[in-house]
C-alpha cells in the first residue's frame, strides 16, 4: 500500500503543477525578466539594468498611484464589509424569529436577488451606467434631480479632484456589496442556532446578537474578505479605465497601477509596463501576508 | 482586463462556509498574477523573423515589381470611415490590376490588439491602416524598424499618367507629414482641416457672424450667451487634444508657424515663449466665461450631440466631425467652419491661417511576407479613381490632387475646403502628438487644468515645458525631427 502512494499522488499533482507553473510561475519569471529590458513589443530587447525602475520610482503618476491604492485600501473593504455586514444580518437574523428560529427581514429572498444584480454585470457596463449617473449636466441621474431640487452648479463627480476617487470607490463598493452579502449569509446560516437562541432567551437585543454572537463568530470569514477587497483594491483597473476622465484623471486624481501598466503599454513601452506589474505583484503579496499574519486569531470550533 | 476573479462568484449558495473560504483564498492568490501575466504573455513570440521581401518582374502595370501570384492582407481600422471604402473600392481596384494576388480582408476597431500580437509572431499583415484610440504607436514602429520606407512608392510612376511620379500627384506636404526623419513611412490620405464649427442654420437665424478678431469673437461669446446657449466647448473627459490644437494654432497666428516647429523638435523652452502664453491665457478666459455646463466630465460624443441640439455654439475639431454626427445632425444644421481668430492687432499670420494635415494613416509592415504588394496597393489607393472612390464613400476629400473634381461636397466639408484655399500659403501642421504620446498626454491634462481654471497660463506652458524637458532627455524615447 505505501509503496503505491507516491506514484499515486504524483499522478494527480503533475497536471495541475504543469498548468500552473506554465499559465502562471512561469509569466511571472518573464515579467520580471522584462522589467530589465526596454522592449517596443516587435522585434529585439534592450537590456537597460534597473533603469525602469529608476524610471518608475521618480514618475509622479507612480506614487499619485500607490497613495490611490492606499486609500482605496481602507475604504473599500471597511465600507463593503460594513454594509454586506449589515444587509446579511438583516437578510438572515434581522426579522422576527418564529417558533425560536432566527430569520431574515420580510422578503429577504427577494432582495438577496437585488443585492446579488450588480455582480453579474461586467465591468464596463457598470462604467458605463455611472457615467450616466455621474453626467454632470442635467441628463445625469443624481444631477438631474439635484438641479430640478434647485442645486445652481452640478456636481462635478468625476471632474472635482476630491471627489473623483471616492466616486470611483462609491461604484466599487456598490458592486462588491452583493457577493459579501452572500459570502456572510452562508457564514450565519452555520452559526448554530442555538446560540440565538440561548442569547435571546439571555434578553440580548438585535445590536447585541449581532456584536456578541455573529461578529466573532463570523471572523474567519470577514478576514477572508478583507484579503480578498484588498486584492481588490490593488486591482480597479477597469472602472478606472472605463469611467475616470482623461485617462485616471483629472490631473491623475484616480490613477492606479493597473492603468499605469496599461498607458505604458500603450505607448509601446512593454519594460516599464513589466516594471509597474512587478511593482503591484509585490505590494499584492506583501498585503495578504500582512493582512493574514495581522488578522490571524484563534477560530471557534462549534 | 478585470482581474477580480469570477469563479467563486457563481455558485455561492451551494458551498459549504470552508470551500467558500478556501476557494476565495485560492481565487485571491490567482488574482494577483493575472496583471503581470498580462504584460508577459505578448512575449512568446518569436523574436528574430527575418522573411526576404518576395519580388516579381517589373513592369508598367507594376512598376514596384510585386509578385503577382502573392497574397496581401489589408488591414483596415472600421472607425469614423468604417471599412466599405475598402471593400468596395480599394482592394476591387486593386485586384482588377492584379488578379492573381488575392486580398485578405480584416477590419477592426481596434487596431493594436489585432495587430501586435501578429507582428510579435511573425506574421505581420501587408497593409495596415493605423487609426483609432487603439492604434500602434507610429514613432516606436519606425524606431524598430518595423515599417517598410514608402520611398519606393512615391517614386514609382502614377496609375493615371506614367510620366508622373506619385508623388507629384499628391497635395503638397503629405508625403513629409508621413516622413520621420526625413524618410517617408506613413501614407497619411485624408485631407484634414482644423478648425472651430457652429451650424451655418444657428448663426444665420440669430444674425450672428463668424468672428475674426479677439474683439469680436468675445463679442460673439457674449451675445450666444446671451440667448441662453453655451458659446465654446470641448470634451474634457476624452478630448483635450482637440483644444490644445487651438491654443497651439492661436499660438502658430501670433507668432509664427516655427512655434509649432520648436515645440515638434523639443526645443529648449519653446512652450515658453509668449506667443504660447498668450493663446493660453486668451483661451482659458473663454473657457472661465463662455464653457457649457459640465464640459470637463463629458466625452467628445456628448458634446457634439448637444451642439447638434443646439445647446452649444462652437466646437473645436477636425473637419471629420461632419461625417462623424451624420446621423445625429438634425435637418438643416449646415456645418460651417470658423478659422481662430486673431488673438492680436499684430499677429504674424493672418485670421485665415490655420492647420492642415493629411490624416488617417496607412503603413506597410516592412516584416511582412509581401511589402512590395503593400505598396502596390497605395499606388492603386493614390490613383485618381482611388481617391475619388474614398470620397464618395465617406464624404472626405484624399490628397489625391484633382480626385475630387466634379464631386459636390458636403457644406461642412465644401467650408472647410473653402477655408483651405483662402489660407493660402498660411497652413502649418505640428506632429509632437505622434511622435510623442507621452507629451500629447501632458498637454491634454495641462488643458483641462487650465480651460476649467485650475492653473493659469504660466504654469500651463511650465508644466508641458518639464514634460518636453523630461523626454528630450530621456535615452529611451526615439527623438525625431523636422
Amino acid at each position: 500500500m505505501r509503496h503505491g502512494r507516491v506514484p499515486f499522488i504524483l499522478g494527480f499533482l503533475v497536471a495541475p503543477v504543469t498548468l500552473y507553473s506554465y499559465f502562471v510561475l512561469w509569466p511571472y519569471v518573464q515579467t520580471i525578466n522584462l522589467s530589465f529590458y526596454q522592449w517596443r513589443g516587435f522585434t529585439k530587447k534592450r537590456w537597460v539594468g534597473l533603469e525602469n525602475y529608476d524610471r518608475m520610482l521618480h514618475a509622479d503618476r507612480f506614487w499619485q498611484a500607490l497613495e490611490h491604492h492606499a486609500v482605496i485600501l481602507v475604504l473599500l473593504p471597511l465600507a463593503t464589509i460594513a454594509f454586506a455586514l449589515f444587509f446579511a444580518f438583516l437578510l438572515n437574523v434581522g426579522g422576527k424569529g418564529r417558533g425560536g428560529k432566527t430569520a431574515g427581514v420580510w422578503g429577504s429572498s427577494f432582495y438577496r436577488v437585488v443585492f446579488f444584480l450588480p455582480q453579474v454585470l461586467a465591468v464596463p457596463v457598470i462604467g458605463v451606467l455611472f457615467a450616466t449617473v455621474y453626467r454632470p449636466n442635467e441628463s445625469g441621474l443624481i444631477n438631474g434631480v439635484l438641479l430640478k431640487a434647485g442645486l445652481d452648479k452640478p456636481i462635478g463627480f468625476l471632474i472635482e479632484k476630491n471627489l473623483a476617487l471616492p466616486a470611483l470607490i462609491a461604484v466599487l463598493v456598490w458592486q462588491a456589496v452583493g457577493f459579501y452579502v452572500v459570502l456572510f449569509s452562508a457564514g450565519m446560516a452555520n452559526i448554530p442556532a442555538e446560540i440565538y437562541e440561548a442569547a435571546e432567551l439571555d434578553g440580548a437585543s438585535k445590536v447585541s446578537l449581532f456584536f456578541r454572537v455573529t461578529l466573532p463568530l463570523l471572523w474567519d470569514t470577514i478576514q477572508t474578505a478583507w484579503v480578498y477587497l484588498g486584492i481588490l483594491a490593488f486591482d480597479a483597473f477597469a472602472i478606472v479605465s472605463v469611467l475616470a476622465q482623461d485617462n485616471g484623471g483629472p490631473d491623475g486624481a484616480t490613477t492606479v497601477l493597473g492603468l499605469e501598466i496599461y498607458n505604458n503599454m500603450q505607448q509601446n513601452r512593454y519594460g516599464d509596463a513589466a516594471t509597474y506589474g512587478v511593482a503591484l505583484c509585490l505590494l499584492s503579496l506583501v498585503f495578504a501576508a500582512f493582512t493574514l499574519r495581522l488578522t490571524r486569531r484563534e477560530s471557534y470550533e462549534y | 482586463m478585470s482581474v477580480t476573479p469570477e469563479s467563486p462568484s457563481q455558485q455561492p449558495n451551494a458551498l459549504s462556509r470552508r470551500t467558500v473560504l478556501q476557494r476565495a483564498a485560492v481565487a485571491g492568490l490567482v488574482a494577483t498574477p493575472a496583471v503581470g501575466f498580462l504584460a508577459a504573455c505578448a512575449d512568446s513570440g518569436s523574436d528574430d523573423e527575418t522573411s526576404t521581401p518576395n519580388s516579381g518582374a517589373t513592369s508598367a502595370a507594376n512598376p514596384l515589381g510585386a509578385p503577382e501570384d502573392q497574397p496581401i492582407n489589408v488591414v483596415i481600422f472600421n472607425g469614423g470611415y468604417g471599412d466599405k471604402y475598402a471593400t468596395d473600392v480599394h482592394e476591387p481596384m486593386y485586384k482588377k490590376a492584379h488578379p492573381k494576388s488575392e486580398v485578405k480582408h480584416q477590419s477592426s476597431q481596434a487596431i493594436s490588439t489585432l495587430v501586435q500580437p501578429l507582428i510579435a509572431g511573425g506574421n505581420a499583415p501587408e497593409f495596415v491602416n493605423n487609426s483609432g484610440e487603439k492604434s500602434l504607436d507610429f514613432g516606436a514602429l519606425v524606431a524598430d524598424g518595423q515599417l517598410q520606407d514608402l520611398t519606393a512608392l512615391f517614386d514609382a510612376p502614377s496609375v493615371d499618367d506614367p510620366s508622373k511620379k506619385v508623388r507629384d500627384t499628391l497635395v503638397p506636404g503629405t508625403v513629409d507629414t508621413g516622413s520621420f526623419n526625413g524618410k517617408p513611412y506613413v501614407l497619411y490620405y485624408v485631407s484634414t482641416v482644423f478648425g472651430i464649427w457652429y451650424s451655418g442654420k444657428l448663426f444665420t437665424d440669430n444674425g450672428w457672424a463668424p468672428a475674426k478678431t479677439w474683439s469680436e469673437f468675445t463679442a460673439l461669446c457674449d451675445k450666444i450667451k446671451a440667448k441662453g446657449i453655451a458659446p465654446y466647448a470641448y470634451a474634457g473627459a476624452n478630448a483635450a487634444y482637440y483644444q490644445w490644437n487651438i491654443i497651439l494654432t492661436s499660438a502658430a497666428k501670433i507668432g509664427g508657424a516655427d512655434i509649432l516647429k520648436n515645440i515638434d523638435n523639443l526645443e529648449d523652452g519653446a512652450w515658453k515663449v509668449d506667443a504660447v502664453k498668450q493663446a493660453a491665457e486668451a483661451w482659458a478666459e473663454i473657457g472661465a466665461k463662455y464653457n457649457l455646463q459640465g464640459a470637463e466630465g463629458l466625452k467628445h460624443t456628448d458634446v457634439q450631440l448637444k451642439q447638434n441640439q443646439y445647446q452649444l455654439a462652437m466646437y473645436p475639431s477636425g473637419d471629420w466631425i461632419e461625417n462623424e454626427q451624420k446621423k445625429d445632425t438634425p435637418e438643416g444644421f449646415k456645418y460651417q467652419m470658423l478659422t481662430t481668430p486673431s488673438i492680436t492687432g499684430s499677429d504674424k499670420l493672418k485670421s485665415t491661417a490655420l492647420r492642415a494635415t493629411a490624416g488617417e494613416g496607412y503603413m506597410v509592415l516592412a516584416k511582412s511576407k509581401n511589402p512590395k504588394g503593400g505598396m502596390e496597393y497605395m499606388r492603386q489607393m493614390l490613383s485618381k479613381a482611388g481617391g475619388k472612390g474614398f470620397t464618395e464613400v465617406v464624404k472626405a476629400p484624399t490628397v489625391v490632387l484633382g480626385s475630387t473634381d466634379g464631386l459636390t461636397f458636403t457644406p461642412g466639408t465644401q467650408s472647410s475646403q473653402d477655408a483651405l484655399k483662402a489660407a493660402g500659403s498660411e497652413v502649418f501642421n505640428l506632429f509632437f502628438d505622434g511622435w510623442y504620446k507621452d507629451l500629447d498626454k501632458e498637454a491634454r491634462t495641462a488643458t483641462n487644468e487650465l480651460m476649467f481654471g485650475r492653473i493659469k497660463a504660466d504654469a500651463f506652458v511650465e508644466r508641458i515645458q518639464k514634460k518636453a524637458d523630461e523626454i528630450k532627455k530621456d535615452s529611451s524615447i526615439t527623438k525625431f525631427k523636422r
